[in-house]
């Protein structure tokens, strides 16, 4: 039987506040909260809520065969609870019905998985757990931010315990392979790779309603038509997009909603199921396996890391981002904690691309990278400001160690006293 | 062709526009092109074009010897020429002051008496057009209208004006009536109108009143710099930020100047030049030195030929925050030597430059953190002198030549 998996990605950066030069230093808090507010609302009321009801009332219509994935950025959902709560209950009602999977991303839909491998762990943890405590269930299968994957970024993952990833149909990488089959890493065959289906995700989120394509109008009987006129020994159909293209990209208007309503009715007669990414990975075996040496995204032409990384000025703000890892991970400074998730999401970086800075709000890469540095530098020096920075990261290391376990072993220490004297009272009242 | 300027005796930005676009549009070998200026000094590269001097046209009917027209004017124009243009001479302009010649002694400058200058070149162009062959006038700057117009009117073979600027970008608004009725009986007497950005085909549309679907932007560009490589940058401590241009009002010279002064309150290591000459510059000292930066801020004075690409390459930024600026070639000319170039949205190079920052003349802050970013952040160096420098690269005269020449075949309906 084949299965179609659908999976949406919901994101949203926190956007940076226009922050001039003579900003550093007194000023810190970064962020333009006007700007993400309308957005998050917009977003919400266009695309994200219309898009429940409707996923909602295609579970209710095909009595839970219906079934999709959701991987919800840590940075969306603070949003989301703070502006949009009403989303996330949303989302709670999806979830109770059972046929929705919560994949894990690291939180703040960062770079980190190339970039430092540490924070990878410790993001894709704090997402785990925030999942968790908001939909009651943990993560079992992880998609990249960015769908970013390669041999290395699958082996922390394989070491993270994930059994599951989803990756792109990057041509480079699949060749004349068909995404419609489960692949498992280069060497670690516990990992199974999910691909992504560019040509039928492109055609719902990108050319639906483009009256000058062949294919134009698109009905859930032509497409439910082309699954099941595919060889039968492909599988998996894995239809992915951001959840913003449902009703953003593609309009209300469009018919969208309708055409996503009319899709399990058509499966179903053509005995297509639904499945989620867990479950097919579970069901299915590796039918080989892929090898990817380097990293490969779900955006732009090339497929690769060039839109966050393709030009020296975002070469230049990653380095300098990452540089201070180590360090900010030692404090304990929770503002700054925060500051420093939010300031690693992909979007900052994308927006001073010469190539890809769709939906940015700055007029041309330069802004963007002049503003995100002199939020970098008014950060970097209240790191600095937390240890002094003339002591290398080891050492400072060593040296935090020793306070904490000072304090621990003051602490057995008063305990001893306190013992001792009671045991003193004990035998002077004697 | 009529001009005022050409290269090397030029006092602005159109001198440089006209070699620029003729020397592109002579790389079309179907194309021959005779270019009049009021005075030549006899100097000027004609391996491309033929240059006339309108100081050595007849206008008035002298009897002279071959020898004597040879031993004055020899050296521009050949003496037959000179006998053979005199036919041209259908009327009366005795009322002109004219030498033992026949001809208008022109300053070629922008005199007090500009306007009758205009007008006695007015009196050139009846005895060109009488005479001479071709098939279409094109006259740059308003300085020419009117010797176009009447060249027009005289052999009725279509005009096609070069609007490098109008007043309303000279005068911050005020504009002078003499000034706007010429440009604009220019305007509605030529066939076909070429502006050389979108700004000022907006202004001649908008303030001329002139119809859309006769006015064409054809953005200029600029000269290969083939010893591009010569200029070299000093190592120095400091990091330099540079106005070059005439210091006047057009140009937004204040506006740096209160930029240095955020700048400098942040940081030092910095250092300020504003290069050139104009009515503004003792304003601006005074201004400098009443924000007490002028330890950091330097004044040059005026910069000629090899110079101005010295300092350019010597700069770690260039800034041209004008007020109005119908192109402003001076950026391109920075980003050549690999200067990362900070230019205001009212200046028409904005709508064909990519890597170059864009501001507002009067946003102070955003051009204050332009330069905090460039001078900083070395990717951002980096990225604009490389990118800018390739960019700029590509934009070509001759391509701005074949436009102009898509122009003359829709006025000659070919």
């Amino acid at each position: 039987m084949k299965n179609i998996c659908f999976y949406f990605q919901i994101h949203q950066p926190l956007r940076l506040k226009k922050y001039r030069f003579f900003q550093i230093g007194q000023d810190h808090y970064y962020y333009d909260d006007f700007q993400t507010e309308e957005k998050i609302r917009m977003v919400a009321e266009q695309s994200y809520l219309p898009a429940n009801r409707t996923i909602a009332d295609m579970i209710r219509s095909s009595n839970g065969k219906f079934k999709c994935a959701f991987s919800i950025s840590g940075v969306a959902l603070e949003q989301l609870e703070q502006y949009a709560p009403e989303v996330i209950d949303s989302f709670r009602e999806l979830a109770s019905t059972g046929c929705i999977e919560f994949l894990a991303e690291p939180y703040a839909h960062s770079l980190s998985s190339v970039f430092d491998a540490d924070e990878f762990e410790l993001q894709v943890k704090m997402h785990a757990d925030k999942i968790e405590s908001l939909f009651g269930k943990r993560p079992t299968a992880l998609r990249n931010a960015e769908l970013i994957y390669s041999d290395e970024v699958g082996e922390k993952i394989v070491d993270m315990g994930f059994k599951t990833v989803l990756i792109e149909e990057a041509k480079h990488v699949m060749g004349w392979k068909s995404p419609n089959f489960v692949y498992s890493h280069a060497y670690l065959n516990k990992l199974k790779l999910l691909v992504r289906n560019s040509k039928l995700s492109e055609d719902i989120f990108m050319r639906f309603s483009n009256p000058s394509w062949a294919d134009y109008p698109l009905t859930a009987e032509k497409f439910i038509g082309w699954i099941s006129s595919a060889p039968s020994e492909e599988k998996v159909f894995n239809i992915w997009m951001g959840y913003e293209s449902l009703g953003m990209v593609q309009r209300h208007e469009t018919g969208i909603f309708e055409f996503l309503k009319a899709i399990p009715y058509h499966a179903m007669e053509h005995q297509i199921g639904f499945a989620l990414p867990s479950d097919i990975s579970k069901k299915n075996e590796p039918t080989g396996s892929l090898l990817v040496p380097f990293p490969i995204s779900w955006w732009g032409h090339e497929k690769d890391l060039s839109p966050w990384n393709g030009n020296d000025l975002q070469h230049e703000a990653l380095e300098k981002l990452y540089g201070v890892g180590v360090r900010v991970r030692m404090c304990n400074d929770k503002p700054l904690l925060h500051d420093w998730l939010m300031l690693q999401t992909s979007d900052h970086f994308r927006y001073m691309s010469h190539k890809e800075a769709y939906g940015s709000q700055y007029e041309s890469p330069y802004d963007a990278f002049v503003n995100y540095m002199n939020v970098l530098a008014d950060f970097m020096d209240r790191v600095n400001a937390q240890f002094p920075s003339g002591i290398d990261n080891e050492e400072l290391n060593e040296l935090l160690k020793t306070i904490t376990h000072q304090e621990k072993e003051l602490a057995t220490l008063e305990e001893e006293v306190k013992k001792l004297k009671v045991r003193k009272a004990k035998v002077s009242g004697k | 062709m009529f001009g005022w300027e050409f290269p090397p005796h030029i006092l602005g930005g159109l001198g440089t526009a006209s070699y620029g676009l003729t020397k592109g549009m002579a790389e079309q070998k179907d194309l021959e092109l005779t270019f009049v200026i009021p005075k030549p000094h006899g100097d000027e590269d004609q391996s491309f074009l033929k240059i006339m001097g309108a100081c050595h046209i007849p206008v008035v009917w002298r009897e002279n010897s071959w020898e004597h027209v040879n031993y004055r004017i020899g050296k521009f124009m050949h003496p037959d020429e000179y006998f053979w243009l005199r036919n041209g001479i259908k009327y009366d302009y005795t009322r002109i002051y004219t030498d033992e010649l026949g001809c208008i002694n022109f300053s070629g400058k922008y005199p007090d008496n500009l306007i009758e200058e205009i007008s006695n070149y007015e009196a050139v162009a009846s005895v060109l057009a009488h005479q001479m062959q071709f098939d279409i006038i094109h006259s740059h700057d308003w300085l020419t209208y009117p010797a176009g117009v009447f060249a027009k009117h005289i052999s009725g073979k279509p005009l096609v004006i070069h609007v490098h600027a109008t007043d309303f970008d000279r005068s911050r608004g005020k504009v002078n009536p003499t000034v706007y009725s010429i440009e604009k009986r220019g305007m509605d007497v030529a066939d076909h109108i070429i502006t050389v950005s979108d700004l000022t085909r907006r202004t001649v549309i908008e303030k001329y009143h002139q119809d859309p679907r006769k006015v064409t932007t054809v953005h200029n560009a600029v000269e290969p710099l083939p010893d591009a490589d010569s200029f070299s940058k000093t190592e120095r401590k400091d990091k330099v930020v540079t106005f070059l241009g005439r210091i006047t009002m057009q140009k937004g010279p204040e506006y740096f100047v209160e930029a240095a002064h955020r700048v400098l309150q942040k940081t030092d290591g910095v250092r300020f030049v504003m290069a050139g000459s104009g009515d503004m510059m003792h304003a601006m000292i005074e201004l400098v030195a009443k924000r007490g930066i002028a330890d950091r801020f330097h004044f040059t004075g005026f910069l000629k030929g090899r110079q101005v690409h010295e300092m350019l390459a010597e700069s770690d930024v260039y800034i041209m925050p004008s007020v109005s600026e119908p192109f402003g070639i001076s950026p391109l000319e920075a980003m050549q030597v690999g200067t990362p170039s900070i230019i205001s949205k009212q200046s028409g190079c904005a709508e064909i430059l990519t890597h170059a920052i864009k501001t507002d003349y009067w946003d102070i802050d955003a051009m204050a953190d332009a330069i905090y970013g460039i001078v900083k952040y070395p990717a951002m160096y980096n990225s604009l002198h490389n990118l800018g420098r390739e960019e700029v690269n590509n934009i070509k005269w001759y391509n701005a030549g074949l436009k102009v020449r898509s122009i003359y075949d829709s006025v000659l309906k070919y």
